[in-house]
């Protein structure tokens, strides 16, 4: 049994502009011990999932569908039954580590309280914990830092701290939102090797939510492409760099350029992100794709396996495509 | 030889800090945000400024337009030394040297149509144009940077973050610079539009002849950019090479852990990649180290690298290490990829 199964899961917000559709028929599943990188742009609806996911949408915000964590129902579920759950088995990390520490308590006290409430520890047991998994995260004098404050760290610190504060409960699954995003290039690669090593060491699976490809491709197993609330491709990762099978996901890699590689021209997409205020029938991206027929604009081919493992979401064929 | 568009010797910013607690009489401690850095600029190059954030990019470029006060000399067109004019003089050379900076949005001012943001320094510097002329030239530079001229009464909250850059270029470009320079330009945009708004500036500073200093934290978009880049770290120049020397020899150990710490969009190189690790965080531009200020967490550090600043050498490929050399690593610090 998969440890995530989400199946059509679709999230929308009322807002004054209307309805919001971010996420449409999302379906993917995750093994225990598993790397999958969700890519996307801002507005692509990769956050949105993830907060359906822990049940922290906003109040506007409503999610249809299912998502089964190792077996129970965890979308809408009522508290008793997500509480449990969340920080203690399913584990986020957020983008900014300023503003979701809190600034008025002290590093040791907001670790510590994790483990008070999920494991029942008492005080001094948690503090003891808590500077072993600063100690985990190499935050250097971890005994003597655990009473600072979060602003006496550097960003990189600050995103250790967040780190090791949602590895406390040695969660099943670690969602790590755009965990790098930000921060300067040598942090992100010091933060993305410790991840790295973590998720070795801990066995859990990992999401990692992201708008770098070249994150992804050092980090993850799995891809999933979305694209304005939709996905596009799900591939392993090899294959979805070496032959990508969408428009979308081709565009994207010829968009960066390469530190590794001689100058090439960069091919932009025209155009810009969707509204997502419209309400879409067909493909998302059709109005900037170079082989958008009429119909794709009025469907979308639903996600279809075209080879082991991989995914596309696409009205026009692999040879047409080409 | 032709005289460099810009020649800067020996640049120097330092901002006096005061501490919370420190009495009025305390002398504020000074922080010494770019420390020496000199280079040349010809007309038509893109230099392109990389580091951390905290080395001293942005500040760089403000003090060539006198945003910050700055020692040192840059002069302009092998005549004139910007640092030392008054506020009044400098504004002649303003309409020369156009910014383009990094949040789209927040650098246009909202209750302001996009006509009236484009048209402002116009009038500024060229107060007699007429009304109609201004108009004219307002709508055919939206033209020149993608932006509809039937667009020109709208705000810039109806615009996207791309087309809002856009906006920011054309401001600039109005004026007929013969500089611009970009603070972080693309990093506030999502991929699909970085591109597009490279290749706009690409493509405008080929068919102007414009200079550009293009200042950015991701060492790929630099890269494709511009023609030579500079290094900083902790307010010092590092190592300068032309774009295609830089990336592929770089002698710099800073250099060499800069450029192995960027993600590659590929797997297979990426898995193949030897990353040097960089350990610790930036030391404290208040307290930088004696010496070379890398040699803190510099692989090749030796006692001579706290006792002598090294000097930039005067080369095509110019580097300030006391040990310069291509990446040959001892393999205690190479970590299997």
């Amino acid at each position: 049994m998969a440890l995530l199964e989400i199946n059509d899961l679709g999230v929308s917000f009322a807002t004054n502009d209307g309805e919001v559709n971010a996420v449409n028929g999302v379906t993917l599943s995750l093994d225990k011990g598993e790397t999958l990188g969700i890519v996307g742009e801002s507005g692509s609806g990769k956050s949105q999932l993830a907060f359906s996911i822990m049940g922290l949408l906003a109040k506007n915000g409503t999610a249809r569908g299912s998502v089964k964590f190792a077996g129970e129902e965890i979308l809408n579920a009522p508290p008793s039954v997500i509480n449990p759950i969340r920080a203690n088995r399913i584990a986020m990390i957020f983008q900014d580590p300023m503003t979701s520490l809190n600034p008025y308590m002290r590093v040791s006290d907001q670790m510590a309280e994790v483990l008070i409430h999920h494991k029942g520890m008492g005080k001094s047991d948690a503090l003891r914990e808590c500077v072993r998994m600063l100690d985990a995260v190499k935050i250097p004098d971890a005994a003597g830092r655990v009473r600072l404050y979060p602003h006496e760290f550097s960003g990189g610190m600050r995103q250790r701290v967040m780190i090791a504060m949602s590895l406390l409960c040695r969660p099943e699954l670690l969602i790590a939102d755009e965990p790098t995003t930000a921060l300067d290039v040598t942090v992100q690669a010091q933060i993305m090797t410790l991840l790295a090593d973590l998720q070795r060491e801990f066995g859990m699976a990992t999401i990692l939510i992201t708008h770098d490809l070249g994150v992804v491709a050092g980090f993850c197993e799995k891809v999933v492409v979305l694209y304005g609330g939709r996905v596009m491709e799900q591939s392993p990762v090899d294959p979805l760099f070496a032959d990508p099978s969408h428009p979308y996901t081709r565009g994207l890699l010829r968009a960066i350029p390469r530190v590794d590689q001689e100058d090439e021209d960069l091919d932009s997409i025209p155009g810009s992100p969707p509204n997502m205020t419209r309400i879409q029938q067909g493909c998302p991206f059709a109005p900037r794709c170079d082989f958008a027929l009429p119909d794709c604009s009025e469907h979308l081919s639903p996600l279809t396996e075209f080879e082991p493992g991989r995914l596309r979401a696409c009205n026009r064929s692999l040879e047409e495509i080409a | 030889m032709t005289t460099p568009l810009l020649t800067v010797e020996d640049l120097r910013v330092t901002f006096n800090i005061r501490r919370e607690g420190d009495m009025p009489w305390t002398k504020p401690r000074a922080l010494r945000a770019v420390g020496g850095v000199s280079f040349e600029l010809m007309q038509g190059e893109t230099l392109g400024i990389v580091g951390e954030s905290g080395c001293g990019k942005s500040t760089l470029a403000r003090a060539l337009i006198q945003m910050v006060p700055a020692t040192g000399r840059a002069i302009w067109n092998g005549k004139t030394d910007l640092l030392s004019l008054s506020r009044h003089e400098m504004l002649k050379y303003r309409a020369d040297i156009q910014m383009v900076f990094q949040d789209p949005l927040a650098s246009l001012n909202p209750r302001m149509t996009v006509g009236q943001i484009i048209a402002e320094p116009l009038t500024t510097h060229h107060p007699n144009l007429k009304a109609t002329q201004v108009k004219d030239k307002v709508k055919a530079i939206m033209d020149r940077v993608g932006l509809l001229p039937n667009q020109i009464n709208r705000y810039p909250h109806e615009f996207s973050g791309g087309q809002c850059q856009r906006i920011g270029i054309a401001r600039a470009l109005i004026v007929e610079p013969k500089l611009l320079i970009c603070d972080e330009p693309v990093s506030a945009l999502d991929v699909s539009i970085q591109a597009q708004v490279i290749n706009l500036l690409v493509e405008l500073q080929r068919d102007l002849g414009l200079a550009m200093i293009f200042i950015a934290h991701d060492l790929s978009v630099v890269k494709h950019i511009s023609d030579r880049v500079m290094v900083l770290y902790l307010g010092r120049t590092m190592e300068v090479a032309t774009s295609h020397d830089l990336y592929a020899d770089p002698q710099h150990p800073y250099t060499q852990a800069l450029l192995s710490a960027v993600p590659i969009p590929d797997p297979v190189a990426e898995r193949a990649k030897v990353m040097i690790p960089l350990d610790g965080d930036l030391p404290s531009p208040l307290a930088p180290p004696s010496g070379c200020v890398f040699r803190t967490r510099c692989q090749r550090a030796q006692s001579r690298c706290s006792e002598k600043v090294p000097e930039l050498s005067r080369q095509n490929h110019a580097v300030a290490c006391h040990f310069p050399g291509p990446i040959s690593m001892p393999k205690s610090i190479i970590e299997p990829a």
